[in-house]
């Protein structure tokens, strides 16, 4: 090893790795509370699949892609199948003042549970319509294509992103903008449920959704403070901004839906404060709390609003994961613009309204723009040749009957 | 014998059980419906999208009774399931034809 190994760093990345894989199956019941009964163990199915085929495919080839090699725009061949992991004296561009302080095989553990939950973001938008064959394939292909070249450009200090200065603390741009994108192209292409818009389709199990909620808070915490990737400071500012950001989310939404909508209801509630969770993952190891919490109302606030876009332009995004998660992480990523404060992160840089002027707003939008590029489209090629080959939707009958028997021969609620 | 069928509201279904055992009724079988006839839905809202929900949930209580006991029947759920206000329900009477005790086999009125 060519650095100290700090065994509090150790001990934190490790919880943090086992909070973040919780996100997996919390966002599994997030979403699967919002779906119609039949459809609830397709939308399951996806998710926890996710934690199978992807962790395969990351230790396999997608860790050494995306932080392999010296390569600006993707990363090599070095840790297939992690060769030279246990070996290896330190992880490249993990040098100087980016020397980590935790064995590399811990690093890809824990970016491994970053590199399953993004694509099974995606399956929030595709819900109800979409063939678990082909769904299987397109996370299979995009987790090996898309994700490890994003990561690699902007989490790894080699990767040109990173290199222009733009900052992502835990992957505003690496897994929301980046899911977001994915999943309009796919959406693009899927077309939308049968019976949409006219047809009522609500949660059939709001709890789930609420559960699904507590879960995705808690595990957010190894997501963003974890991210620090030491016990430190920075990895306690981090959590504080965190969960700020979200509760302050969570009154901007509910604020805006009573305005607007006459209530405040409780899958505003959850939905509010999972905006802001996204909107702070890229700020949240660079900026003060007070901004924390502007950043998560605006989130709150904004998201709630963004919710009238797919009927705007006529897209069937069955569970808002364009309004919360692309526009939420573009918000973060741009409102770091803004709030980046040096004397909370020295290894950063200073936004607008802390006197670096418009330079790091530049580099926001220039990597935010050039992953959600990348990300829509790789992901719209790759679904349509999916698409043409083997389809991506279920048949009518199967949509009607339901992805769970259809898809799987199961009924989730034997009455 | 008679089919006694009445729609009512969820919440009156233990003051309707008990009126019906105060008279002496000694078999109900219930299920839980949803249905509408005057009284309208309501409006549910999910992220700012509304739904219009026609159907209202009720009770159906189902009690086959001898030919003497249908208007004491009739009048006991008649007043313990009233509210007064709309969506109070509704209660119809049907001919029966056979009916038979699966456990002993009795037919007729001594299978009621």
């Amino acid at each position: 090893m060519n650095y100290t190994i700090d065994s509090g760093a150790v001990a934190w990345v490790l919880v943090s790795a086992a909070l973040v894989l919780f996100m997996t199956p919390g966002l599994a019941f997030f979403y699967g509370g919002m779906v119609r009964s039949k459809n609830v163990l397709g939308m399951l199915m996806q998710n926890i699949f996710a934690m199978g085929l992807v962790t395969v495919l990351w230790v396999a080839v997608g860790f050494s892609l995306a932080f392999g090699g010296t390569n600006g725009w993707i990363g090599n061949f070095d840790f297939v199948f992690l060769k030279d992991i246990t070996t290896v004296g330190e992880l490249p561009g993990y040098t100087g003042a980016f020397a980590l302080a935790i064995p590399p095989i811990l690093f890809m553990g824990y970016q491994m549970m970053f590199a399953v939950i993004t694509p099974a973001l995606i399956t929030g938008a595709t819900a109800d319509r979409l063939k678990f064959s082909a769904y299987a394939v397109l996370i299979g292909v995009w987790a090996v294509l898309v994700y490890p070249t994003v990561a690699h450009w902007v989490f790894s200090p080699n990767g040109w992103l990173f290199k222009e200065g733009a900052l992502d603390f835990a992957g505003g741009a690496v897994v929301h903008i980046n899911a977001g994108a994915a999943a309009l192209a796919v959406i693009l292409i899927l077309k939308p449920r049968k019976g949409w818009p006219r047809e009522a389709m609500p949660p059939h199990n709001l709890p789930f959704t609420v559960l699904g909620t507590g879960i995705l808070w808690f595990g957010w915490f190894g997501f963003n403070a974890g991210s620090a990737l030491a016990a430190n400071g920075l990895a306690a500012q981090a959590l504080v901004n965190t969960h700020v950001a979200a509760a302050a989310a969570m009154l901007g939404w509910l604020l805006v839906e009573k305005l607007k909508a006459g209530h405040a209801t409780t899958l505003g509630a959850v939905s509010g404060a999972v905006a802001g969770l996204v909107a702070v993952t890229p700020c949240a190891g660079f900026v003060s709390t007070s901004s924390a919490l502007l950043i998560g109302l605006a989130a709150g606030a904004i998201c709630y609003l963004s919710l009238a876009l797919k009927n705007r332009f006529g897209f069937d995004d069955s569970l808002d994961v364009i309004a919360v998660h692309l526009i939420g992480g573009l918000l973060g990523s741009l409102l770091l613009g803004l709030f980046s404060d040096t004397t909370i992160n020295s290894l950063g840089a200073d936004g607008w309204f802390n006197g670096g002027g418009s330079s790091l707003l530049g580099k926001q939008l220039l990597a935010s723009g050039a992953v959600f590029a990348f990300s829509f489209g790789v992901t719209y090629i790759v679904a349509m040749i999916i698409n043409k080959t083997m389809g991506l939707r279920v048949t009518l009958d199967e949509e009607m009957v339901g992805l769970d028997q259809s898809q799987h021969a199961e009924t989730a609620y034997q009455v | 014998m008679q089919l006694i069928t009445a729609i009512v509201k969820p919440f009156k279904l233990d003051d309707v059980k008990d009126a019906l055992k105060a008279i002496g009724v000694q078999g109900i079988t219930v299920s839980e419906v949803r249905g509408f006839g005057r009284q309208g839905g309501h409006t549910e809202t999910y992220r700012g999208a509304e739904y219009n929900i026609d159907f209202v949930p009720k009770v159906r209580l189902e009690i086959v009774v001898n030919d003497s006991q249908v208007d004491a029947v009739v009048d006991a759920i008649k007043s313990s399931a009233t509210t007064g206000k709309i969506g109070d329900g509704k209660i119809w009477v049907s001919n029966i034809n056979r009916i038979v005790r699966i456990r002993t086999g009795e037919e007729g009125s001594d299978a009621v």
